[in-house]
Formats: C-alpha cells, sequence, structure tokens
C-alpha cells in the first residue's frame, strides 16, 4: 500500500498532537472518541461485573447469604442493564469501531465527526441518568421491564428507561455515521469485495442500530408515558395489552442480539486472518452472512414469548425462523474452521481469545436451538438453561470477541505492547472461570432451576455454589488482564507499526496512528487478507525483533 | 475542525478536511439525512402499530374517539404542512439556482406555516383538555361529540391521540429550530450555488414531518 512512511519524520501521533483537557474533551477525532468510549464501556463493564459478583455470592449458598430479595432484585436488574445498555451494545462499535474503522477504509476520520461527538456525549448523559437511577432508587424488574411489573412497582422504572431511551440515540447516530463511512470514504481501490470484515460486521451491526433501536426507543417512551400519564397501551387494568410490550421490546432486543454478536465475530475474522496468515476461506460468503443474519434476525423476535400468550401457528413460524439463524451462523463458524486448515497458526493471546470465541459461540448457539424448538423450550423457558445460554453467545462470544480485539489492536491504539505471558495467565483465568460460572447453569437450568429466583433448594447448593466459585475466579482473571493492561501503558515496550505481521490496511500505518491517520491517501492494491501479495516489507517489518528498522519513522 | 484549514490547497472553506471532494461531502450527507428519516420512519411505526393493535382491540372506542376530533381544524392544518413542503421544496429549488433572497423567502413562510400549524395545534389541545378527553387516569369526559354516554375504553383512543400528535408536535418544533439555523446560515451568505447541501437536508426532513401528518390526519381523524 502507497502509505509513503518512511518520509516523513516527527509527525506526531494522535495522542500528542493537542494537549489538554478541551482537545479530549471537543475532539472531533476518531481515535479519540474510541478511547473515550473504551475508557466508558470498560468502566461500565467493571461496574456490571461488581454487580453480578454480588449476585453470585448472593447465590452461593440457599437463603440470605448477603442481602436481601429486594436487594437481589435490584442487584440482577442492574447487572443486565448496565451490561446490555452501557457495556455490550456500544462496546465493539464505539471504541473499536470509531478508532478502526475509518482507519481500514484508508480514511481520514468518519463522515460525520461532530455527529460521532454528539452521539458519544449522548451516551455520557445516558450513562448519568443510568447513575442517578441507582441512586434514586434502583430498578428491580428485570433489564427487560416487562409490563404490568414495570407500570406498578414504586422503583426508578421512568429514570432508567429513559437513560435507554437517550443511549439508543446514541447507538443510532453511530450507525447512521458508519453507514455513511462505509459508503462513501472508502479509498481508492477500496471496493466492496476487498473490505475488511470486520468493516462488514459493522456494516451489518449499523443497519440493525439503525431499523431495529428507534423500536425500542418509541417502546420505552411508550412505558415512561404509561408510567407518568397511564395511557392504557400496555397497562391492563386500563385496557391495556401487556404482551404487546414484549412483541415491541422484542423486535429491538432480538435484533439486538446481532448488534451484540456481529462485532465480536467481526473482531475473531481479522483476528483468525493474521494469526493463521491466510486469507478468510469464503469471503464472500462471511460477509454476506452477517448481512444475513441482521435480515433473519428481524423476524425471530417471537421466539423470546413462547409461553407469553401467542397464537400456536405464530409460535410455529417464530420457531421455524429461528433455526434459519443457525445457518449464516454455521457458514461463519464452518468458514473459520477452513481458514485455518493448513494455516501457519500461532496462539498468541488475541487468536487464544478467537478460538475460544469459536468454541463457546458454537455451544451457545447450539443451546439456542433447544429454545427455538416448541417442545423443548416449554421445559427450558425462564430456567437457567436460558441464562447459561445467553451468557455463552454474549459473553464467550461478544465478550471474547471485544477482548481480542482489544488484546490485537492495543499497541496500534497505544503504541505500546503488553506482557504476552500475563495476558496468558489471565485468558486462562477468564477461560476456565466463565466455563465453571455458566456450564454449570445448564445442569442447573435442565433439572429446572428457575432463573431470578433469590432462594432454591437444598439439592442445587453444589451446582450453584460452584458457579459462584466459577464467578470468582472469572473476576480474578479480569483484574488481572486489567493489571496487564495499565502495566504496558507505563512500562509496556514500544509497539512497532505491525507487530503481528498482518497484511490488513490498518497495520499500514504507524503505531499509535498519527493524527489524519495517513501521511497521503492509501491506494489499496490488494484485500486485507492478501497474504501471497503482501510484501515482506509490509509484513514483517513490523515484527518486534526487527523494530529499529520499522521505527524509523518515529 | 479549524485546525485542518491549513490544508490550502485543499479545497473550498465549506469543504471538510475528511473529504477528499464536494461530491463526496454532498453524497456523504445525503445518505447519511436518508438513514435518519429511515431511524425516524421506524420510531413512529410502534405508534402506529400499537394505533393498529388498539384500533382491533376496540374499534367502537376508536370510533366514538375519531368522531369527538375537529376535522376542519386537522384539514386546515393538513393544507397548512402541505402547503409548508411545497415552500420548503422551492427553497431548495432557489439554493441551488443560488438566489440567496428568495431562499430566505421561502423559509420564512415555511416556518410561518410551521408556526401556524403549532397554533391551531394548540385551540385543538385546550379544547381537549376542557372537555376532559384526556389518556388514563385524567379521563373525565365533559362534553361529547355524536354519541350519549363514553364508550368503555375511549380513553385508551386519546392516549395514542396525544402520543402520535404531541411527537409529531415535538418533530414540527425542532423543524422550526433547524429551518431558523438554516435561514440565518443563508443570511449570512453561507450557501451559494455550489454548495446548498444543508438547505436540502432541511427540507428532507420537513418533508419527512409532513408525510408523517399525511398518515396521522387520516387514521385519527377520519377512518
Amino acid at each position: 500500500m502507497a502509505t509513503a512512511t518512511a518520509t516523513h519524520a516527527h509527525e506526531p501521533d494522535y495522542l500528542n498532537s493537542k494537549t489538554g483537557i478541551g482537545s479530549w474533551l471537543y475532539t472531533v477525532d476518531h481515535k479519540r472518541l474510541g478511547i473515550m468510549y473504551l475508557a466508558s464501556v470498560l468502566f461500565f463493564f467493571a461496574v456490571g461485573g461488581f454487580f453480578a459478583l454480588l449476585v453470585r455470592a448472593e447465590l452461593a449458598t440457599p437463603g440470605e447469604t448477603i442481602m436481601s430479595p429486594t436487594m437481589y432484585n435490584k442487584a440482577f436488574t442492574l447487572h443486565g442493564a448496565i451490561m446490555v445498555f452501557l457495556f455490550i451494545i456500544p462496546s465493539i462499535p464505539g471504541a473499536l469501531g470509531n478508532f478502526f474503522l475509518p482507519i481500514m477504509l484508508g480514511a481520514k476520520d468518519v463522515a460525520f465527526p461532530r455527529l460521532n461527538l454528539l452521539s458519544f456525549y449522548i451516551y455520557v448523559v445516558g450513562a448519568t441518568i443510568a447513575v442517578i437511577s441507582i441512586v434514586v432508587n434502583a430498578v428491580d424488574t428485570g433489564w427487560t421491564f416487562y409490563t404490568p411489573y414495570s407500570t406498578r412497582t414504586d422503583t426508578a422504572v421512568v429514570w432508567v428507561t429513559m437513560a435507554a431511551f437517550i443511549l439508543g440515540f446514541s447507538s443510532i447516530l453511530t450507525g447512521v455515521n458508519f453507514i455513511a463511512t462505509v459508503h462513501k470514504l472508502r479509498a481508492p481501490g477500496l471496493h466492496w469485495k476487498r473490505m475488511p470484515l470486520f468493516v462488514w460486521g459493522m456494516y451489518a451491526t449499523s443497519v440493525i442500530q439503525i431499523l431495529a433501536t428507534p423500536v425500542l426507543a418509541i417502546t420505552l417512551f411508550l412505558l415512561i408515558m404509561e408510567n407518568v400519564l397511564t395511557l392504557g397501551i400496555f397497562n391492563p387494568q386500563l385496557g391495556g395489552d401487556p404482551v404487546l410490550f414484549q412483541h415491541f421490546f422484542w423486535f429491538y432486543s432480538h435484533p439486538a442480539v446481532y448488534i451484540m454478536i456481529l462485532p465480536g465475530m467481526a473482531v475473531v475474522n481479522e483476528v483468525l486472518a493474521t494469526f493463521s496468515r491466510r486469507k478468510i476461506f469464503g469471503y464472500m460468503f462471511v460477509a454476506m452472512s452477517s448481512v444475513g443474519l441482521a435480515l433473519v434476525g428481524f423476524l425471530v423476535w417471537g421466539h423470546h414469548m413462547f409461553v407469553a400468550g401467542m397464537s400456536e401457528y405464530a409460535t410455529l413460524v417464530f420457531s421455524g425462523l429461528t433455526f434459519l439463524v443457525a445457518i449464516p451462523s454455521g457458514v461463519k463458524i464452518f468458514n473459520w474452521i477452513a481458514t485455518l486448515y493448513k494455516g501457519s497458526i500461532s496462539f498468541e493471546s488475541p487468536m487464544l481469545y478467537a478460538l475460544s470465541f469459536m468454541v463457546l459461540f458454537s455451544i451457545g448457539g447450539l443451546t439456542g436451538l433447544f429454545l427455538g424448538t416448541l417442545a423443548t423450550d416449554v421445559h427450558l423457558h425462564d430456567t437457567y438453561f436460558v441464562v447459561a445460554h445467553f451468557h455463552y453467545t454474549m459473553v464467550g462470544g461478544t465478550v471474547f470477541g471485544f477482548l481480542a480485539g482489544l488484546h490485537y489492536w492495543w499497541p496500534k491504539m497505544f503504541g505500546r505492547m503488553y506482557d504476552e505471558n500475563l495476558a496468558r495467565v489471565a485468558f486462562a483465568l477468564v477461560f476456565v472461570g466463565f466455563n465453571m460460572t455458566f456450564f454449570t447453569q445448564f445442569v442447573l437450568g435442565s433439572q429446572g432451576m428457575p432463573r431470578r429466583y433469590y432462594d432454591y433448594l437444598p439439592h442445587f447448593q453444589p451446582l450453584h455454589g460452584f458457579s459462584s466459585a466459577g464467578a470468582l475466579v472469572l473476576g480474578v482473571g479480569f483484574v488481572v488482564m486489567a493489571f496487564m493492561f495499565v502495566r504496558s501503558l507505563t512500562s509496556g515496550k514500544k509497539a512497532p507499526p505491525n507487530p503481528w505481521g498482518s497484511a490488513g490496511y490498518e497495520w499500514a500505518t504507524a503505531s499509535p496512528p498519527i493524527e489524519h491517520n495517513f501521511h497521503e491517501q492509501p491506494v489499496m492494491k490488494r484485500g486485507p487478507y492478501d497474504y501471497h501479495l503482501a510484501t515482506d516489507e509490509e509484513l514483517f517489518d513490523g515484527f518486534p525483533e526487527e523494530a529499529p528498522a520499522a521505527s524509523a519513522e518515529e | 475542525m479549524s485546525a485542518e484549514n491549513a490544508h490550502a490547497s485543499h479545497g473550498p472553506k465549506w469543504l471538510q478536511h475528511h473529504f477528499e471532494t464536494p461530491i463526496q461531502q454532498f453524497e456523504s450527507a445525503k445518505l447519511g439525512m436518508w438513514v435518519f428519516l429511515a431511524q425516524e420512519i421506524l420510531f413512529f411505526s410502534g405508534l402506529f402499530v400499537a394505533y393498529g393493535v388498539v384500533r382491533i382491540e376496540y374499534p367502537e372506542a376508536f370510533a366514538a374517539g375519531s368522531m369527538q376530533l375537529n376535522k376542519i381544524m386537522g384539514g386546515a392544518n393538513t393544507i397548512v404542512l402541505l402547503f409548508s413542503s411545497l415552500t420548503a421544496a422551492l427553497a431548495v429549488r432557489s439554493a441551488q439556482l443560488g438566489k440567496r433572497d428568495e431562499v430566505s423567502r421561502y423559509i420564512v413562510i415555511t416556518i410561518l406555516c410551521a408556526f401556524a400549524f403549532m397554533v391551531i395545534k394548540y385551540f385543538e389541545y385546550t379544547a381537549k383538555f376542557e372537555h376532559g378527553l384526556l389518556p388514563g387516569q385524567y379521563w373525565n369526559p365533559t362534553h361529547l361529540v355524536g354519541i350519549d354516554a363514553p364508550v368503555e375504553h375511549m380513553h385508551v383512543f386519546f392516549g395514542i391521540y396525544f402520543m402520535l400528535t404531541g411527537l409529531h408536535g415535538v418533530h414540527v418544533l425542532v423543524g422550526i429550530g433547524i429551518l431558523t439555523w438554516i435561514l440565518i446560515r443563508n443570511n449570512k451568505g453561507e450557501f451559494s450555488k455550489e454548495y446548498w447541501t444543508p438547505v436540502d437536508l432541511a427540507a428532507l426532513y420537513w418533508h419527512l414531518v409532513d408525510l408523517v401528518w399525511i398518515y396521522l390526519f387520516p387514521l385519527l381523524y377520519l377512518v
């Protein structure tokens, strides 16, 4: 790629080009906004994780362990609401997407940089209101805010739904920005069939964000109004239909699970290609499967409501459509396996997360079929089986994908390498802790343990105790990881432009990138996975061993 | 983005630094606006679906509720909005031809129409408040047209009515803000034959506000 790095000496990187707190607060640089998103989502990940540990601590023994039933209801609601609305949904698009999507397109910025800043501040306002809701009277409805309970409880339903309403617009504006950027800001030579699959995944995600999120917005708005003005649309006491709320809610929230998982899959593509030094097998199929998932995702919301009161014909149709989801998901998994086949695989920490993603997401996806089947769902509905299923997709999928991306791009974002050994220790703890926590819950659920219950029968004690112990291991893993990343910022080795020897476009710029990403408009002459076309200079100048040669420009 | 103007050779001053050509900037802005309008439609679609579901549930209540609305005022508002859409379109045309005074004139007319719409809406709302035709717990009808006694669940109709027209009204108010902003920028001479994108986008938004009303009016007042 014609980025002519060596000719421009000493241009400051985006972290140092401007200084002062104002240069961050008013920045329109997509990279700085990405970093600000990253800090925010990681903070809320820690908060959500704290509530998760509270929940698991309470469930370690039957009866009251550390908190009252009312407190427990609030703890699991806050865990869910914070993780979904403040962490997972903005995580990969907000942090990694903002940072890397324009760079991968060879653009200087996203299409609407000021809108990007606005979208970040909308997120901040939403997050602030969510925090206020905890202080006012933390909500206890579960993150789904089902009516009629959410119109009766005296907790701060209005505050927290207002927060989610506002956060939705942050998500929508990010989607608008990404779609316009992908369509109009691609570098010369970067046609659709050369786009990195991360960009394809972000694009499909953006489509869902734009088409599904406004429906959640109007639903939550009506729920707020139902509480404030008593409309009688959802509240059965006034003639409303509580199942209508569920339909509306899941019309957004099912596509929203693809807002969560597609970015995870998008990251995994990049990591798998880099660490197996191979072109992604069946590139167009993988790209289209993202778009396919985005579309099919709109047709299956009813599978959350099989026992909520729908006609049996509707449940049949929704069940059938749900199985369609397995097709694009399967296309991805099998193409990834084919990518690995005869690849030159190395097992750095990003790759460990990406490979775990494939295993854990497959378990999460296949257990979804049990829940999409009418007869088995009646037994498994609202049990820990469901909890385990969506944690395998959301944590084993999205969070592992996010962590793969975070490890993979950390040197590019901050210009520092992290301690690989410590990263592997953290990985081992997270992987083992995660499986201890949630595999156990498949067993609990299939034995009939209902979700969200405060208490349980004594014979569930060993499994619940084991699951709680796993949560502790998982928590320790994240603490080690946080330590590892913070330490790399202060004492990490300086990262070369291309530490992993990747053919991806984003590695063709400095680490960390300069303010305008590239010194001059790049022209893409090959695809991002064309290892057979990449020159040795592109691939190997960045290896740590040969760092002096590559870092000549710094 | 002021610092980016350091690229002296980059092009006209309205061309933002991260775009290569004016046409790229225009197409990005236009695409972004269309995508944004798509989400607006889905935002309202939730309410339209709620309307459909509740209407099927309580058809008599909807028929009785519809009778209470003032068709004259609703019809007048429809005409006002349709006319304002025409002037918005003419403003874009004038902007493309670089006729700055004409643009201002058309935008002023559009804004006046928007105010007229809100004034008529205000009279409609106050009448409903006085007659106690309000949603849920505030439901206290004192004056009914065409029926002797309130029909059961009629208040749900007014719940939907106030949500649909209220959210549409908020969009009209936002539209007034946007059009005023465009007017100020036009008077400053920011637009020309070469650069009229913001006028175009504001008009697109205004057409959507109009379009939503085109569906609201028959659904609430007529059928």
